[in-house]
């Protein structure tokens, strides 16, 4: 079960009878629930939902945190409607996840299928494949990328073999970006390993029922596999989005805090960051938070809106 | 990737193997099919994880290298062995790089005993309590799951800068002490609702009220589950940039990542070496972490991730 499952039955059970008959019939566990979710509750309340208000009405004040905040309305949104800086950064980092989200599901996909059926050393390549997601979104791992696509970096060397004259991958307005896609395949290792839990769930006699009937690897593939699948691959699709459109680390130490060269890794919530807490522009900021929720809100409604077409659900 | 492999059948596979059986001194096409499409697989495997690693080691083998014989080579055994990256990559900064490895351990203890404790109880009262509104809270704690940080970031800043908390550790701990990992209250969720009721019914027909229930037959039935949160707790905490960026800014309350940035500042890439002997270090315990605790890794990913 997925949380978005949960989400789905949640929603489903509202308007008919609650699905789940209550086994013991004892009182309202009120109190205790009080109790078990004390913590919980503070934090929903005192540090996500507040602040989650607060933030929408900072977006309508100009917010330096030395004085006090002025009301502005609507100026800090129309302000982003001619910020170049902000076009830039909503162009690069949906870049970003439009090529870095599906090629990376791709590689985990083809990988996890390859990896499924009785491959000798399976655990052992799972690990190799898995220990770079778990690496990916740090600090260490972003500088030594600074230092592989770098001019005098080893991928140079590499192509060097094959007498091709490189370039500061990293320093070039036109490929700077592109690295930081490929460190984000790099980290294919945890979609993978959800892949895997879910091609063991495909019943063996699928296979050979299509076998029997004489179709091919690819069609088999295609016509079970991937369609048993299908939530599965949505669950990542939807859960990937999100993450990606929130990336900062990787943009940050590639570019030193920078966005640069020429703003060509200026991530979204870079440029966040840097209105934020280095322009001490807390209302823009704001502002600009709630466009970013509002977009991956958007790109899941349209994620959710498109399974219709190709997720299978077997129940 | 994909366009040029296809799944492996089982009965096929199978087929093969009663064939090798049925006639081992007579190898039929089939059998010589499935060996050449065996070895195509592994071809194909180590050559991807050939390059999965390869950027790691190097990183490894260079971190002992003479900075200057670092560019350009791709060489995983180093031609001259440095040990003094290390020495100088520790005192670079401001502080012994030490001080920083453990204040990132304190704050990742912090985490751990907010994340362990609050989740796990949060987790119990929506997998067995009834109380109303269960489903509308629920709903919400998914939905914060997928809540972006950065839109509650600014005001949660001003908030603790409020409570004179910037540049302390509690601004990354006490979020963690309020259960606002809600991704680890969905596993423990997950994981409290399979254990069977029976073991519940038995304790509470002995007398036992909640907290009991909790303790002594919830929480020692869903080790794997604490373990796991525990695990991604340590990683992604020890791994923590933006709000550790955010909240610490004086050199003395810095942590192992925002020490390492540092380094970019300071260098302008001239000590390379001292760097990525650094890097090394703050891999490290993740790199163990991984080691012994790669069984709940791939099990929780798999139980939270899975339809």
């Amino acid at each position: 079960m997925t949380a978005l499952n949960e989400l789905r039955q949640l929603r489903q059970q509202r308007g008919g009878t609650t699905v789940k008959p209550v086994t013991n019939l004892r009182k309202s566990d009120g109190r205790a629930a009080l109790v078990f979710l004390a913590p919980w509750f503070l934090g929903l309340f005192g540090i996500t939902l507040i602040p989650l208000v607060a933030s929408l009405v900072l977006a309508t004040t100009d917010y330096d945190l030395l004085t006090a905040p002025t009301f502005v309305g609507l100026d800090n949104f129309t302000a982003m409607l001619s910020d170049t800086r902000l076009h830039q950064s909503l162009k690069v980092t949906l870049l970003y996840v439009l090529t870095g989200v599906p090629l990376q599901l791709v590689v985990a996909l083809g990988l996890a299928v390859l990896l499924n059926r009785g491959l000798r050393g399976m655990t052992f390549y799972r690990s190799v494949f898995y220990l770079p997601s778990l690496l990916g979104g740090s600090v260490a791992i972003a500088i030594l990328w600074r230092q592989v696509f770098g001019q005098d970096g080893i991928f140079n060397a590499f192509l060097g073999w094959f007498g091709i004259e490189g370039m500061g991958w990293i320093s070039h307005p036109d490929t700077a970006l592109w690295t930081i896609v490929l460190l984000h395949v790099w980290t294919f290792g945890s979609p993978m390993i959800i892949f895997l839990a879910g091609l063991r769930q495909v019943p063996e006699m699928y296979y050979e029922a299509a076998s029997l009937d004489g179709a091919s690897r690819w069609r088999q593939f295609r016509s079970v596999t991937l369609p048993l699948l299908s939530p599965i691959i949505f669950f990542n699709l939807v859960m990937q989005v999100i993450i990606a459109f929130q990336a900062f680390t990787q943009a940050y130490v590639v570019s030193n805090g920078s966005g640069g060269p020429s703003d060509s890794t200026l991530f979204y919530t870079l440029y966040l960051y840097q209105e934020g807490f280095s322009n001490l522009r807390m209302g823009y900021a704001s502002a600009m938070a709630w466009v970013l929720v509002l977009i991956v809100l958007l790109l899941t409604a349209v994620n959710f809106w498109a399974s219709k077409f190709w997720v299978f659900y077997e129940d | 990737m994909t366009t040029t492999t296809s799944p492996e059948s089982p009965e096929l596979g199978e087929r093969v193997r009663t064939l090798a059986e049925q006639s081992p001194q007579r190898p039929g096409p089939a059998r010589w099919r499935g060996i050449v499409r065996t070895s195509l697989r592994h071809a194909v495997m180590i050559g991807a994880a050939i390059a999965m690693i390869y950027p790691l080691i190097w990183l490894l083998a260079s971190s002992f290298k003479p900075t200057e014989l670092i560019f350009r080579d791709l060489s995983l055994i180093p031609t001259e062995w440095d040990f003094s990256n290390y020495a100088v990559g520790w005192d670079a900064l401001a502080s012994p790089f030490g001080r920083y490895l453990l204040n990132s351990a304190i704050i990742v203890a912090g985490c751990l005993i907010g994340n362990l404790v609050t989740c796990s109880m949060a987790g119990y009262a929506f997998a067995r309590l009834q109380f109303r509104g269960r489903n509308l809270w629920f709903a919400m704690m998914l939905v914060t799951i997928m809540l972006p940080i950065h839109v509650i970031i600014v005001p949660r800043y001003i908030m603790f800068q409020q409570m004179d908390w910037i540049n302390t550790f509690w601004p990354l701990i006490v979020p963690k002490l309020l259960a606002t990992d809600a991704f680890f209250i969905f596993l423990m969720v997950q994981f409290f609702r399979g254990i069977p009721r029976e073991l519940e019914e038995a304790a509470r027909i002995d007398g036992c009220g909640h907290p009991r229930i909790f303790f002594s037959v919830m929480l020692p039935n869903a080790v794997p589950a604490l373990a796991t949160t525990a695990i991604f707790t340590f990683i992604w905490t020890w791994n923590d940039f933006f709000s550790q960026l955010i909240f610490l800014t004086q050199d003395d309350v810095k942590t192992a990542p925002l020490a390492l940035r540092l380094f970019l500042d300071s260098s302008s890439g001239s000590s390379w070496g001292p760097m990525f002997a650094m890097s090394i270090v703050t891999i490290i315990p993740i790199f163990f972490v991984f080691l012994l605790g790669q069984r709940y890794l791939v099990q929780g990913i798999a139980t939270t991730g899975m339809k």
